[in-house]
């Protein structure tokens, strides 16, 4: 690798610069192909389930990847329900599960925005929003994640607790897990993210 | 080995962030190393992001300039 990396010319004494047409130009640098040494690793813990958290995940999930990153997105609590696919109303196997499926709709397409969500008209004028500005949905995003080989990693604990089953969510996900495998991958060096 | 022509051309106009490193990340997956790949993008945060995404993925930025408000990159596959 070569390069040749001038100071910005704040950092100069003005002596130096005498006789220079534009130090900052002279910045040059020579991409270094060795790079990638060692992958870098990413988890996001998906909590919230709120439409412009959901964006967050999903964006840095999919640009993680873009980039040679090893992802895991580890869904737990509110985080869960974007989980669930398309097509599924109610989940849970008592009132109480179903009553939480009924108030808090299920499916990724189905995300709140934590404010002005005026039913459904926040999310709705959003994603209107997002199209006009060339923005994918959180949907689109997750699918390009998934093609770029990220690990969406379900939480048992949640699972149980909304009576969510397997068949409920979306084809490619991983084993459910719980804390040690997380607190695992952080430890091995995963960037942790809480969204 | 590097090629001259273009091996592949990725339309990124129009589209936000993070998709015009998204779908130029999936359409080099499949390119031999050294194939030449253009990329043309209205986002004028992609200049600094192809700049970073190259140092990242060690593909190598070999041009970057703009026209019309259209920002057109030629990368070399790693």
């Amino acid at each position: 690798m070569t390069a040749t990396i001038t100071p910005p010319r704040a950092m100069l004494p003005p002596s130096l610069l005498e006789g220079l047409d534009d130090p900052d130009t002279l910045v040059e640098t020579e991409p270094d192909t060795a790079v990638p040494a060692k992958t870098n690793e990413l988890l996001i813990i998906c909590e919230s389930g709120d439409l412009e958290r959901m964006w967050a995940t999903t964006i840095l999930a999919s640009g993680a990847a873009a980039s040679g990153w090893n992802v895991n997105v580890f869904f737990t609590f509110w985080g869960f329900f974007p989980l669930v696919k398309p097509g599924v109303r109610i989940t849970g196997t008592n009132w109480m599960q179903r009553m939480l499926a009924v108030m808090n709709r299920p499916g990724i397409d189905h995300a709140k925005t934590s404010k002005f969500n005026f039913l459904g008209m926040g999310p709705w004028m959003m994603k209107k929003l997002a199209k006009k500005n060339g923005v994918a949905e959180p949907r689109e995003l997750l699918e390009m994640a998934q093609a770029m080989g990220v690990h969406l990693i379900p939480c048992q604990m949640s699972m149980d607790m909304m009576g969510i089953r397997r068949e409920d969510l979306i084809d490619g996900v991983e084993e459910p897990v719980g804390v040690a495998t997380v607190l695992e991958i952080i430890a091995s060096g995963a960037t942790p993210l809480f969204i | 080995m590097t090629s001259t022509e273009i091996a592949h051309r990725v339309d990124a106009r129009g589209l936000s962030c993070p998709l015009p490193i998204v779908r130029t990340a999936m359409a080099v997956k499949d390119l031999p190393s050294g194939s030449l790949v253009e990329v043309l993008a209205t986002d004028p945060g992609s200049v600094k992001d192809f700049t970073a995404w190259s140092r990242t993925t060690g593909h190598r930025l070999l041009n970057s300039s703009v026209t019309d408000g259209v920002y057109r990159f030629v990368l070399i596959r790693k």
